[in-house]
């Protein structure tokens, strides 16, 4: 490979001629790309980043404001990833070129603070989102809601309130999970869950769907409660030292258990994904490259897991018609596809599959946040998807897609409930049908 | 050459947003499939016909280049930026604005991708059968401007097949409509089919009448191998005069089918010279099935060493799997390839074949030969590397000599790609000097400035402008072999 040759990217860590020199230009990834669908614009295609971070590694172009702000559109759905002919992975370029940003410190304002300063810190996190759950439980969200006050606020943070979930609970899941908890019936594996922080937050009711659906099935579940961030959001941000911090803690706390598992369980997309490319993201660290493999290869999402040993079949069964939203780092970033659809089936549900279950909802970690239009454009067509099947719930297994799902639901007024497969499950397990 | 006065003018038609100058939009609108790169001045993406007509007015006006564009999938560079200018993005521009199910018409305007369209049709029970390669990432409007083909031209034609009329902005920015929706119409000169084709250097093509068909309802295809590529000709051939006009008829020689197998592992066979791939369709599922049937007998009775009917949906999808990993096998042997798609009688494809591998040993570049055995139309695939000389000067060397074994076959350099800037020196060779004149005639009578996409299609130097290709050694007409 010849040598960057004069380019900005000089001495950093960053993405290789090699990876981009086999681009066609043929253009296949345009049709899958849900930035470019929206935008109609080539700098907002994977196409047009690969060509971007081509020309940038040559010299003729420097890391911007504006060059930055394309690679920060992208939503890393990983569609491009997926559909390239030729194996070129534009997000994972994107990603790449993130961390060059990062290098090189021109990484926009306040998103240090918050990735480097609050998701590793489950602790601070919990603090920051009190205010929230009081918000939610003191019944002035419902006040604020009754009187209308949202709909003088700003088109955008009316949307940011109404992500949060309907039901927030007042201590995390982390609080609420016990360290331990033992199979029910014949034992068929040791376990230990890795609880993600934003679906313990603000999903915790999902968190404890999927323990429980662990011990019906004959798991002995631990959930080490030291856990940190998988290191998603910093990579997504452009980190990557950060997310090799907390990859390092996690490997440490997971293959350092009193009683070594038969598998580390994800019931968060994102988090799963993460934990299963630790050995790239610590491929050059002498003391750790190893160990991660030795931890990866324990990683399974939650449905996946249960494929595996076989669902026990329930008692009960819920009565309910069901969409399934495949998540990008499930369905693409693992290959995770028909295990979360068969969970749902195991819990009796009647599962109406809709157009495009498996593009991006828009969501990709902040975006509502940071690219406001393209996020809420992403996720109309996605509603639009959902609305055509008529379901009364939406099954997703990524805590970012339920609350970007749950905020297009009371954008459109529609009746219908974001859940974790878990959830329905257990409720199966439950029976005589409990509440959701 | 443009200043802020004019970008102030330009923002003013399409809006500020959509008026693109920072060095990042001019990158990426530089590019097209092939590996030609220029930026463009400005990047401008009207949304209505009258805003391409009023940037049109103003181009006329301050004399700058304007080169029409939709998803640049292009394989001929042509929608590439030679002179800089303006490039003019018409992808917004993607309503489907009427599909007639009565008069078997559809009115959509440029922007709107060809999958789009035919997916929206299918709905309906209609079809729109062109179906180049690059269906989900190119635009009707970038398929008129080079007369698309694909796979099944052979039993339904190309893309100006199905253009029965279009709104046109001139070079001065007047609009003009062109037929309708009437089959038959011989009211004064056929402009459709004169802006087919043209590239963009007539006029921007921002609205089509496309006529459909009836959608086949069902299709089976065979796949045969055979050890001796003429076999296979012998067998394309007599398969059509039989009497039966298969939709498709996709040829693989052994270079292609030894790429794949050693990108995609599909178990193919690594000992014959030649693998076709018959598609069989229509409205009727025992004449349909009986056709391929016909076809899978002659297959064998003209040398061929296994054949493969699928039967269901799943065993035609794995067929079409080998044809489908061509060009990402090609990618992933070599970082940059020159796709040609020379047209020949389709009695001459052993010849050609012959030639094209000859020349592949003589040149020392790797060309991995596939295309549309029933019309003749294939895709000789020069694979190199643009950052190593030596190779570049390798391929254009084969390049040469392979639109000199098209010529000297009776056949043509474009099937279905266009000329663009990259077969442009070779124009004059295929068509003469006579009919160079009458299109410059006709360019002239239409773009007297030379705005419209200049430095495309007709051959001629383009002052203060490099060429994107500039091709040595000197192309050798009718040396090919």
């Amino acid at each position: 490979m010849e040598a960057n040759k004069g380019s900005a990217w000089d001495g950093f860590e960053a993405p290789t001629e090699e990876e981009v020199s086999h681009c066609i230009r043929c253009g296949l990834c345009l049709a899958v790309c849900p930035t470019y669908k929206e935008s109609l614009r080539e700098t907002e295609s994977p196409r047009g980043r690969v060509a971007l971070v081509t020309k940038a590694i040559e010299g003729d172009l420097d890391l911007t404001g504006n060059f930055t702000d394309h690679m920060y559109k992208c939503l890393a759905c990983l569609a491009c990833n997926e559909i390239c002919p030729v194996g070129i992975k534009p997000a994972d370029l994107c990603l790449g070129t993130r961390y060059v940003i990062h290098q090189a410190r021109r990484q926009p304002f306040l998103k240090p603070w918050l990735f480097r300063g609050v998701f590793p810190r489950t602790g601070l996190l919990e603090a920051l989102t009190k205010p929230v759950v009081l918000y939610d439980r003191s019944g002035l969200r419902k006040v604020v809601n009754r009187v209308g006050v949202t709909k003088i606020l700003p088109r955008r943070l009316r949307d940011m309130e109404r992500m949060l979930p309907g039901h927030l609970s007042v201590r995390g899941a982390r609080h609420q999970i016990p360290a331990a908890v033992a199979a029910k019936g014949e034992r068929r594996a040791r376990v230990a869950y890795f609880l993600g922080c934003v679906q313990g937050v603000m999903l915790a009711d999902g968190c404890q769907a999927t323990v429980e659906v662990l011990a019906e099935n004959g798991c002995d579940v631990v959930t080490p409660r030291s856990v940190k961030c998988c290191g998603m959001p910093m990579i997504g941000y452009g980190d990557k030292e950060e997310a090799r911090a907390m990859a390092r803690h996690n490997i440490d706390l997971f293959l350092g258990l009193d009683q070594p598992v038969d598998a580390i369980i994800a019931d968060c997309a994102t988090c799963g994904s993460s934990l299963k490319e630790y050995p790239h993201w610590l491929a050059g660290d002498p003391a750790y490259a190893e160990r991660a493999k030795q931890f990866a290869a324990r990683v399974r999402d939650v449905s996946e897991f249960l494929a595996e040993i076989g669902i026990r079949p329930p008692a009960g069964k819920v009565d309910a018609v069901v969409t399934y939203h495949d998540p990008c780092h499930l369905c693409r970033a693992q290959g995770v596809r028909t295990q979360p659809r068969d969970m749902l089936r195991a819990a009796g549900v009647t599962l109406v599959e809709m157009n495009g279950a498996d593009t991006c909802c828009g969501s990709a970690g902040t975006q509502l946040v940071t690219h406001y239009e393209t996020s809420v454009a992403v996720l109309e067509r996605k509603m639009a998807n959902v609305a055509e099947t008529g379901a009364e719930i939406i099954a997703s297994g990524c805590p970012g897609c339920q609350m970007q799902l749950g905020l297009g639901v009371k954008r459109r007024g529609l009746k219908v409930k974001v859940v974790h497969p878990s959830q329905l499950l257990a409720q199966a397990y439950r029976s005589p049908a409990g509440d959701l | 050459m443009i200043d802020s006065r004019i970008l102030k003018e330009l923002e003013g038609i399409v809006g500020k947003k959509h008026v693109l100058t920072a060095p990042e939009d001019l990158v990426a609108y530089s590019y097209d499939s092939t590996f030609a790169e220029r930026r463009p001045e400005v990047v401008v993406s009207p949304d209505t016909t009258d805003q391409v007509s009023q940037i049109m007015k103003l181009a006329w006006r301050e004399e700058i280049p304007v080169v029409p564009r939709g998803m640049a999938s292009g394989l001929a560079a042509a929608s590439v930026p030679l002179t800089g200018g303006i490039a003019l993005n018409l992808c917004r521009m993607n309503r489907i604005i009427e599909i007639d199910e009565l008069n078997f018409t559809t009115t959509v305007e440029t922007g709107v991708i060809t999958q789009d369209l035919a997916d929206a049709v299918a709905k309906k029970g209609l079809f729109y059968p062109p179906d180049p390669s690059s269906i989900k990432q190119s635009t009707i409007g970038g398929n008129a401007a080079c007369n698309a083909g694909g796979p099944r031209c052979l039993k339904y034609g190309v893309t100006s097949d199905y253009v029965r009329g279009m709104t046109v902005v001139l070079a001065d920015g007047r609009v003009i409509k062109t037929g309708g929706k009437a089959i038959k119409n011989v009211t004064g000169y056929n402009l459709t089919q004169l802006f087919v084709g043209s590239e963009g250097t007539l006029g921007v093509m921002t609205e089509f009448i496309l006529k459909l068909l009836p959608l086949p309802k069902f299709a089976r295809t065979a796949k045969a191998v055979f050890p001796r590529l003429t076999d296979a000709s012998v067998c394309v051939n007599k398969i059509l005069t039989t009497g039966i006009t298969p939709a498709t008829m996709e040829l693989m020689d052994e270079t292609t089918i030894a790429t794949i197998e050693e990108a995609m592992h599909l178990n193919l066979p690594l000992d014959v010279e030649a693998m076709l791939i018959i598609e069989s369709d229509g409205m009727d599922e025992r004449v349909v099935t009986d056709e391929i049937e016909a076809i899978a007998a002659i297959c064998r009775s003209t040398g061929a060493r296994e054949v493969e009917v699928a039967r269901t949906e799943a065993e035609r999808t794995a067929l079409w799997q080998a044809r489908r990993a061509i060009s990402p096998s090609l990618a992933r042997r070599s970082p940059n390839k020159l796709g040609e798609d020379i047209s020949i009688p389709r009695s001459a494809i052993p010849e050609a074949v012959a030639a094209i591998k000859e020349i592949s040993r003589r040149r020392g570049v790797p060309i991995a030969i596939f295309g549309h055995a029933g019309d003749g139309n294939l895709h000789p695939n020069i694979l190199f590397d643009k950052r190593d000389p030596a190779q570049v000067e390798k391929m254009k060397g084969a390049a040469a000599d392979i639109f000199g074994v098209a010529l000297r076959l009776g056949g043509t350099l474009s099937g279905e790609h266009g000329v663009g800037s990259l077969k442009r020196a070779f124009l004059e060779q295929d068509l003469g000097p006579d009919v160079i004149d009458a299109m410059t005639a006709i360019k002239k009578a239409l773009d007297p400035k030379n705005i419209l996409n200049p430095g495309k299609v007709i051959p001629g130097p383009v002052p203060g402008a490099e060429e994107l290709f500039s091709w040595s050694p000197a192309p050798t007409a009718g040396q090919g072999s």
